[in-house]
């Protein structure tokens, strides 16, 4: 296997309500900031991340329509769902195509474009991520599901709602210093506790925002990148990716994301590190008891200490671990296909000392989680600065 | 809409509780599969879960989409079922200020939703306390 290289990463300027722009342009924007990032003007392979193009905009078919509109030639390009893990398991493709040699540059772009649509029709494509038949048939919305996720993390760990309501403040503050970040403001645990409720437990602002918003990085072998990029060079350490049982009873502890645990496994292994060695995360915070939930499946704290972790300032910038420093889908918001990809575009600006406000110092290793439905799928990526 | 055939073949899971029993190992699925993933076994006996159960895990939807609309605000919950399986259904003719994990409930057959405006009117379970 060859060792992988991230050559160039990009977003599309601002994520958010982009009703001016159509997904394809949004994508291609994304797509043209990787590849200038890399100074590359070709690609040999793409694979783009998205789950509900066919749902929301009537489209699927999207690679060769995001490949045709990039002007990328007619190269091999594929589109990958895994629900919110669409972008994740799109970069794994990637990295795996490299890897093994096959070819050389490869883009992996991730794309949602959600609010052509009314939310009714939003929220019904969310139910897609579901078990139709026996979770979504009942009326249990995918934040119903989160909040009996929950729910019984509070029943078996003693997790509390301030503890959540931390993980969104931690989230907006890293999230209020990233421009494209959708909602780049400030806000307090005790404003989350008093926003509406939409699944008790789970309160409005503990709930990451559906939007518009694509994000792209460029691959190619280690080897090439030393020999032409200018940029401090990110290699890709450790892929892993795991699933478990769609339906959230169907899991025997619920209380466990055990495709984070697999996943994890999987990269730390062939990354040859432990969580003790990742000097920083981007976390699927889709809620906040999902982050709270990632760090204990991940092995950043132990099982249970989440919420503590969250609320004592451990994972915030200067903390111990800082979590989600992009502001994570909750600040920055989760455009399905492409929250996955932009973990990964942070974790690389990171690594490469270009993250300006939000620098997490001396990072060298940084871990990347993608949770898709109610943890059914996750894909974990590990990187290091070389 | 879809078509009756996509609900006509859950009758036996949806409308009349039949799951599988893994006859190697034991294990209850509910909706019945054709492999066990515990023990790799094919052979099933079909078992009806028992109606009544204790909830592991309860919310109520205050938000949601169109087809629940009239419910809202609404309870769901996981029930696990004396004797083995779990259902995710609403939890109906409750007190919210009383549900709580611990609860026992019943399960009942109700109406649950429409498939479209037109469409074919789809039947299940709702579990009501005790």
């Amino acid at each position: 296997m060859r060792e992988v290289a991230i050559l160039g990463v990009g977003l599309n300027k601002k994520w958010g309500e982009l009703w001016r722009m159509s997904g394809r342009d949004i994508f291609v924007e994304a797509a043209l900031n990787a590849m200038d990032d890399a100074n590359v003007d070709h690609i040999d392979s793409m694979y783009v991340g998205c789950m509900t193009s066919g749902l929301l905009i009537g489209q699927e078919h999207i690679g060769c329509l995001m490949a045709d509109y990039l002007g990328s030639g007619p190269i091999p390009a594929t589109r990958v769902e895994s629900a919110c893990a669409s972008g994740g398991a799109a970069f794994r493709q990637g990295f795996i195509e490299v890897a093994s040699g096959l070819n050389d540059f490869v883009l992996v772009g991730g794309i949602e474009k959600m609010t052509d649509t009314n939310d009714d029709e939003a929220i019904d494509a969310l139910y897609a991520a579901e078990d139709v038949l026996y979770e979504a048939y009942q009326g249990v919305t995918l934040a119903g599901l989160y909040a009996l996720m929950a729910r019984v993390h509070m029943q078996k760990f003693g997790t509390t709602s301030l503890q959540m309501a931390h993980v969104a403040a931690k989230n907006h503050k890293h999230g209020a210093m990233n421009p494209v970040a959708m909602y780049p403001f400030v806000i307090t645990a005790e404003d989350v506790l008093k926003s509406m409720l939409v699944a008790d437990p789970l309160h409005m602002l503990d709930c990451a925002a559906a939007t518009d918003g694509a994000a792209a990085v460029l691959l190619c072998p280690l080897e090439t990148a030393r020999k032409i990029s200018k940029k401090p060079i990110v290699k890709v350490l450790g892929s892993g990716q795991g699933s478990s049982a769609i339906a959230l009873h169907a899991r025997k502890d619920m209380a466990v994301l055990d495709s984070v645990v697999k996943a994890a496994e999987a990269a730390y292994k062939m990354a040859g590190k432990t969580p003790e060695d990742i000097h920083l995360a981007e976390v699927h915070d889709s809620f906040t008891i999902a982050e709270i939930m990632a760090l204990e499946s991940l092995g950043l704290v132990e099982p249970g200490k989440g919420g503590p972790a969250s609320e004592s300032g451990m994972t915030a910038l200067g903390g111990k671990i800082p979590v989600n420093t992009s502001g994570g889908l909750k600040s920055k918001g989760h455009p399905l296909g492409a929250t996955g990809v932009a973990q990964v575009v942070e974790v690389a600006l990171q690594l490469r000392g270009a993250a300006g406000a939000r620098q997490v110092k001396n990072a060298r290793v940084g871990l990347t989680q993608n949770l898709g439905g109610t943890g059914g799928s996750c894909v974990v990526h590990i990187f290091e600065a070389v | 809409m879809h078509s009756p055939a996509r609900y006509w073949r859950e009758i036996p899971q949806l409308y009349r509780m039949e799951a599988g029993k893994c006859q190697s190992c034991g294990e209850i699925y509910y909706p019945p599969r054709l492999i066990c993933p515990k023990c790799k076994g094919r052979k099933f006996e079909t078992v009806t879960l028992n109606y009544e159960g204790t909830i592991i895990s309860y919310t109520i939807v205050r938000t949601g989409s169109s087809q629940f609309e009239d419910l809202i605000p609404y309870a769901v919950g996981i029930v696990e079922l004396d004797g083995g399986g779990r259902i995710t259904c609403q939890i109906a003719d409750c007190d919210f200020a009383r549900l709580g994990v611990g609860k026992r409930v019943r399960l009942e057959f109700r109406r649950i939703q429409e498939d479209g405006e037109a469409g074919i009117i789809c039947y299940g379970h709702k579990c009501v306390p005790c």
